[in-house]
């Protein structure tokens, strides 16, 4: 085993020994031991990275001295190394951005456990992201969730607790199913990691008496994680949650926390249970349903809603919506179409929020979206970062976003029959109306009004230059898509 | 409750329900904040004025339905579609459970090599002769350090809710009003009960040694660091409710929470990361067995339960804490 694969584990340990240490930090040291965890786990993680694309081989790493049945084990490929490397970027960037004005809201003894959080955060979704081990993955299920509702909360007024205590609830209800889906596939394989339980489920005879758990245990998992991350009808906790959250949290939760659900589920899918058998069970049918109706749902509530921060959390469930429709799909094309989408919707979806509130605070702290009028003469840059997150969403060509509805309606094609005319039809109404929202409110920023010019506000210098580097990284991947998409299409063939 | 509690918690409820100012913000913070860019024109006004009338146009309504009971028979709606859902999916997991292999019969699929390894080589692999143990603590070793991580997430967001702020109860005259009020725990301090106080003076020390003896013995029989940190966290807590907070901090302060969960971790952290990283690299371990059946034996097991156990301990003793008092 060469050194460099020993550097997700590294990267793994590391997170949570530091943050174990900054539990006895105070506020200020525990925000520099954040970014040094950050810092640490990316450069690690760029290694890795760097040396699964040359090799173009996936390993597993035994996490002790037993072999793959007995003992725990993480699973490291292209795809693993791309998500985990993304993600940290969006996360270092959040916590950047955030850094001046991240605790603010949070009382000042406290500060310390908000950065705590966000380790935390990280530490579960790089486990998460690289598990090889279906009870892993439940473990740090249970540790996003709470870190999670910690970040929701630690505003600490009345809607950020009664959003977060309603975030708590149906996240829970979820992480249950997933540990029942968990449950039963234990008690008809008698396995936990997912090469082992793959291969005793393909030996399974499925046409006898485990078809129905088999089934139940795979709609209890897919609907587990997708009411975790917010699966339309199930993201009733989601507009309470992201937009009372501080920015950096709301970040946090749009772009890394729900997306490692997803990312696992896609994982589940491909590793443990197979994806021809999953077609063959007919779930993929209701979470196309489910996607379709989120999409022009989440949309339809955004551009009835007043903030920008509301407007930004229910476009959240349209883009969910959109992953899971693309999963839905059933084809190759549509899990690679669903897999971009994380990553892209994940890096647009942080670059929202942040320049979002930034926007709010240049506006004399506001919440509406009518007050952000002429907002670019006062706060030009994070006026632009918005402008161009919500351009993407809607699916302006060169941005990455527009590569995904591509590759979505392709997939679609290839599926044809009733899958297509809904796909296409939600897609359309869909873009339209992100297209009202978001270029209605990018619009207005930019028309000037009177004395405008004078009131230019200066943020603080470390938010704009992680803002532009956020800004600069969802560009540059819009225009990398070339590249990046034939490799993620081979890693995800890799991934099985 | 006296009326004078009955106000303080009125106040604190009016609080909660409020669109909350951002706390902690320096003074020239809050006059940035605040600050107006420009007065609003006529017809913004006149739109504003439009949506509060709106406003309370809801509110009326609102208060109307509850006048005529549509609070109640919305509750009923909801008890009702409560039960049909939750009977629903009781009814689809009996289905499922009858398609199950029975309960302990041997063709079960999870008598398989996996169990099949853990009992026969279990105690020769890891030195341990409670077999769980030696999966939860050398097979599967990195799970359970994920649940020891939960155990310190869970305390972590506990105490961010819930821990006093001496900084906001200065802020704010109303929280430092709940600490002294009637209803708050503070006011019973400190507590004279003397059968409680008897009891506890007996019973204490035995619930302590117990719970050290099924920490320690984590490898030999049933127990280990989870249920013996749990049964210790029970005794750290009766001796709170009998002598007050006041007496327990003679030795166990926030800073000895801090301390002892950090010292915990940090060794099951680090020991797990020599073992991970010499299982993975296929590096011998130095760590010698012992003779199973020994106390010291079966390796890291034995410190990692001790570990465990400290947690839990802290763990359930902070919770209680909280809930409480929300301070240590």
């Amino acid at each position: 085993m060469r050194f460099v694969q020993n550097f997700p584990f590294f990267c793994i340990l590391l997170t949570l020994i530091c943050t174990v240490i900054s539990s006895v930090l105070s506020g200020k040291k525990a925000r520099m031991m954040t970014v040094f965890i950050l810092g640490a786990d990316w450069v690690l993680n760029a290694f890795t990275l760097a040396d699964v694309l040359r090799t173009g081989e996936s390993f597993a790493f035994r996490m002790g001295h037993f072999a793959a049945p007995w003992g725990n084990e993480i699973r490291v490929g292209v795809a693993e190394a791309l998500a985990a490397q993304v993600l940290l970027t969006v996360i270092l960037l959040a916590v950047l951005a955030g850094m001046k004005r991240s605790t603010v809201g949070v009382e000042k003894s406290k500060s310390a456990l908000f950065c705590i959080l966000c380790d935390l955060a990280t530490l579960a979704m790089l486990a998460l992201v690289y598990t090889n081990d279906l009870f892993t993955a439940y473990v740090f299920i249970e540790i996003n969730t709470l870190a999670a509702a910690g970040l929701t909360m630690s505003r600490q007024n009345g809607r950020s607790l009664a959003g977060g205590a309603r975030y708590l609830i149906m996240n829970l209800i979820g992480s249950s199913m997933f540990l029942l889906g968990v449950v039963l596939l234990y008690i008809i394989t008698g396995q936990l990691l997912m090469v082992p339980l793959r291969e005793t489920l393909a030996t399974l005879d499925l046409n006898g008496q485990y078809r129905v758990p088999l089934l139940m245990a795979l709609l209890l998992i897919t609907l587990g994680l997708g009411m975790k991350s917010g699966l339309y009808p199930f993201e009733k906790w989601l507009p309470g949650a992201y937009p009372n959250a501080l920015p950096t949290a709301s970040a946090l939760l749009s772009s890394v926390i729900s997306k490692s659900y997803i990312f696992l589920l896609i994982k589940i899918y491909t590793r443990v249970i197979g994806f021809e058998l999953v077609r063959q069970t007919g779930i993929l049918n209701v979470i196309l349903v489910m996607g379709c109706a989120g999409m022009i749902m989440g949309s339809v509530k955004a551009v009835r809603s007043r903030t920008t921060r509301m407007m930004t959390a229910y476009s959240s469930i349209a883009q969910i919506g959109y992953i899971y429709m693309a999963l839905g799909l059933g084809n190759e094309l549509g899990m690679l179409a669903a897999l971009w989408h994380l990553l892209a919707h994940s890096m647009t979806k942080s670059l929202l929020f942040l320049s979002g509130s930034v926007l709010d605070e240049a506006s004399g702290g506001t919440h509406q979206r009518r007050d952000l009028r002429g907002v670019f003469y006062r706060s030009p840059l994070a006026a632009v970062c918005f402008a161009v997150g919500g351009a993407n969403l809607v699916g302006v060509p060169l941005l990455s976003v527009f590569i995904t509805k591509v590759t979505m309606a392709e997939a679609a094609i290839a599926c044809g029959g009733w899958r297509l005319a809904l796909t296409l039809a939600a897609m359309v109404v869909s873009t339209l109306l992100n297209a009202a929202y978001f270029l209605g409110t990018a619009s207005s920023f930019f028309s000037p009004r009177e004395g405008m010019k004078e009131q230019r506000v200066k943020g603080s210098r470390l938010t704009t230059a992680a803002l532009a580097v956020l800004l600069a990284v969802n560009v540059v991947f819009g225009l990398m898509s070339q590249t990046l998409l034939p490799i993620l299409q081979t890693a995800l063939q890799a991934i099985v | 409750m006296s009326d004078d509690s009955r106000s303080v918690l009125k106040q604190l409820l009016d609080r909660l329900t409020q669109e909350p100012l951002d706390r902690h913000m320096s003074e020239q913070e809050t006059a940035e904040a605040g600050q107006d860019f420009y007065t609003y024109n006529a017809e913004e006004q006149r739109r504003y004025e439009a949506e509060h009338s709106e406003e309370q146009r809801v509110e009326g309504l609102l208060r109307r339905w509850n006048r005529s009971g549509g609070e109640k028979q919305a509750r009923g709606l909801y008890k009702l579609l409560c039960t049909l859902i939750m009977l629903v999916f009781l009814a689809v997991m009996l289905y499922t459970v009858s398609f199950l292999p029975g309960f302990g019969s041997a063709e079960h699929p999870i008598n398989n090599d996996v169990s099949r390894r853990y009992i026969e080589q279990g105690l020769q692999e890891t030195g341990a002769v409670n077999i769980v143990t030696g999966m939860i603590l050398d097979y599967r070793a990195f799970d359970t350090l994920g649940e020891s991580t939960v155990l310190f997430t869970a305390a972590i967001v506990v105490l961010l809710l819930l821990r006093r702020d001496e900084e906001s109860e200065k802020w704010s005259p109303l929280a430092a009003e709940a600490v002294r009020a009637p209803h708050s725990d503070n006011f019973y301090e400190p507590q004279h009960d003397s059968i409680l106080q008897g009891s506890a003076r007996i019973l204490v020390p035995v619930i302590l040694l117990f719970g050290v003896y099924i920490v320690l013995n984590g490898h030999l029989s049933p127990g280990g660091g989870f249920s013996g940190g749990a049964i210790m966290g029970a005794g750290l807590t009766l001796w709170a409710i009998a002598f007050g907070f006041d007496d327990i901090r003679r030795f166990f302060t926030y800073k000895t929470y801090q301390r002892v969960v950090l010292l915990s971790l940090l060794t099951y952290a680090l020991s797990k990361c020599y073992s991970f990283y010499t299982g993975a690299n296929h590096i011998e371990s130095i760590i010698p067995l012992g003779t199973p059946g020994a106390i010291l034996s079966s390796g890291l097991i034995l410190v990692l339960n001790i570990c465990v156990g400290f947690i839990v301990t802290c763990t359930m003793y902070c919770f209680y804490a909280m809930f409480r008092k929300g301070e240590l």
